[in-house]
């Protein structure tokens, strides 16, 4: 079982990770220790390997910064589920193999600090003896977040996505 | 058959007919980054893909424009660590104060009509302006592109925005981008192409606030058709005309003769209202610069509202060109004479203080008013600090004030 943090809409890159904090910046640290730093200080300490972030609307929005991505993936978060994703932030966490989802029709019904259980395998997210099922991944997304990220996947198909 | 600007040009870069909601392998005509991200995508290249060198040097171009000069030992190897890469990699940069990259791709004619250009960042939209299609990609996707030279995208259905009449005095190109952002919303444009039609008359610098400010709604690109300045000043190929009878994802409506001054308040770059709304309100530093609005016409028209009279003594004010032909055209006139000798400071041609790490960061509590894109909350220093986003007369207006004021009403 891992815990819900949920947020609401617009959550800018910005709030993800400051620009002031990138590893541009800060070249010794860990970008992970980053992540919410100043917008989330509860996920910045307590958030662990698996939990789940649940979003409105345009997750991501701002920057083309992949450290805000970057910082997620090392963070180790389960997945994103939001009501929609802004473009940029979207392909890199494909390319990071960081799962998003988009399901408009299951944030709502989710809560901060929920325990769930999210089972990718079958699409669906357990939360409080209910079982609510989440959308497939795009099979064009879902190809490169299988295959590793896109690095992995030029890698092992010698080909971009796509071509 | 009528298409849209960006399946034109994506026909065109791929010598067949495209049309939007394909996916497509193209190889883009430049791609540019800049000092706040090469060096990640050096180690992407390097670790990641295992290579020591890029597939086509020629497609690539590096600014070092974030934190320039370097304000740390870190920032300053991280630079040292681009301008090796690029002098091994026979890639064009521009050094430390040529000016913010988006500025420079353009001046430098870099950007063209018709070409397809992507960077490692946001405001990539911004060379629209001159009928490019710009986008913005995160380090993997632009280290892939190092690595092959291509990349895979989908080719954005277009949202048009049909403009009528000319600004009225006190109103300009800000106040339409900040308005367009007020009607469509901080998402109302994601994954597609902003049209910007009915502005052949625009000059070039009022084109690029526009475009810069395309993804600030989602935008994946921002164009105006290359008309009036910009034909005369680029060569525009035969193939890059709209045609009349394109149907478009979304029209929008705006009527620039009932346009007043707009304003964004902290923290979301859509919660702009009429600048009579805040008029009054107080706050602490101006910064006039960036990719949106750091030229020398938006420095002109600050310095002919301040003429002669001195900047309020309760308030700082920051001017941080865009770029240094931007600044040598400031000096060529009265204008950043007159700036100057009103008390505001110049610093080095750059992104400034925009992103808050450098020549202007705010401190607790600090309330900026920035010509710049984007207001959200941290963006420029402390979380506790605010930013409003204005055009460069609301800017001048106020500086004189020391609180906001509509520039209509000196
Ligand atoms: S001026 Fe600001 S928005 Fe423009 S490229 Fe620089 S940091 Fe980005």
């Amino acid at each position: 079982m891992v815990h819900i943090w949920k947020f609401g809409d617009d959550i800018d890159t910005d709030q993800i990770v400051p620009g002031r904090y990138a590893p541009y910046m800060r070249p010794n640290e860990d970008v992970a220790d980053a992540a919410f730093i100043e917008a989330h200080p509860e996920f910045n300490k307590q958030a662990v390997a698996g939990d789940i972030i649940v979003a409105g609307e345009n997750f991501g929005c701002g920057s083309s910064r992949e450290y805000a991505v970057l910082a997620l993936k090392r963070r180790q978060i389960g997945a994103i589920i939001a009501k929609s994703f802004a473009r940029i932030f979207y392909r890199n966490a494909i390319n990071l193999g960081l799962t998003l989802i988009e399901a408009p029709q299951v944030v709502d019904r989710l809560s901060d600090l929920d325990f769930c259980t999210l089972d990718l395998e079958e699409n669906r997210l357990i939360v409080r003896n209910s079982i609510l099922r989440l959308p497939e991944i795009p099979p064009f997304a879902r190809e490169i977040i299988n295959a590793g990220g896109l690095v992995a996947y030029i890698q092992t198909n010698g080909r971009l996505p796509g071509e | 058959m009528s298409q849209t600007l960006t399946e034109k040009i994506f026909s065109n870069a791929l010598g067949r007919v495209v049309q939007a909601g394909e996916i497509v392998v193209v190889q883009p005509d430049v791609v540019m980054s800049h000092d706040s991200l090469t060096p990640g995508i050096i180690d992407i290249l390097q670790n990641d893909f295992g290579r020591a060198s890029v597939q086509n040097p020629d497609q690539l171009v590096f600014s070092f424009d974030h934190v320039a000069p370097a304000s740390t030992v870190g920032t300053a190897e991280n630079q040292n660590k681009v301008r090796a890469f690029a002098r091994r990699n026979n890639i064009r940069f521009f050094e430390v104060g040529r000016g913010i990259c988006h500025q420079v791709l353009i001046e430098e004619g870099i950007a063209q009509p018709g070409f397809i250009v992507l960077g490692a960042d946001s405001h990539s939209t911004s060379y629209g302006a001159v009928g490019a299609f710009g986008s913005g990609m995160g380090s993997t996707d632009v280290a892939a592109i190092w690595a092959t030279g291509k990349t895979w995208l989908r080719v954005p259905e277009t949202l048009q925005i049909q403009v009528r009449g000319k600004f009225q005095p006190g109103v300009g190109p800000k106040d339409l981008a900040l308005r367009i952002g007020r009607e469509l919303s901080i998402s109302g444009a994601t994954y597609l192409t902003i049209e910007y039609h009915g502005l052949d008359w625009l000059p070039l610098h009022g084109r690029q606030t526009l475009c810069s400010m395309a993804v600030e709604l989602g935008a994946k690109a921002g164009i105006v058709p290359p008309s009036g300045e910009i034909r005369k000043r680029f060569t525009v190929p035969d193939w890059l005309f709209v045609d009349p009878d394109t149907s478009y994802y979304r029209t929008l409506e705006i009527n620039l003769e009932t346009l007043e001054p707009q304003i964004a308040i902290p923290h979301a770059v859509d919660h702009v209202v009429d600048i009579s709304k805040v008029a009054g309100r107080k706050f602490d530093q101006i910064f006039l610069g960036t990719c949106t609005n750091g030229r020398y016409e938006d420095l002109r028209e600050a310095a002919l509202i301040i003429k002669g009279q001195q900047i309020s003594e309760l308030v700082r004010f920051i001017i941080t060109p865009a770029s240094s032909h931007e600044l040598l055209r400031a000096m060529a006139d009265d204008t950043l004479s007159t700036l100057i000798a009103a008390g505001a400071v110049i610093s080095t041609p750059g992104c400034g203080a925009c992103m808050g790490r450098h020549q202007g960061t705010l401190g607790k509590n600090d309330v900026c008013l920035s010509t710049g894109n984007r207001n959200f909350k941290g963006r420029m220093g402390d979380p506790t600090s605010q930013i409003y986003l204005v055009s460069p007369a609301v800017a001048a207006a106020s500086a004189i004030r020391g609180v906001i004021t509509d520039p209509r009403s000196l």
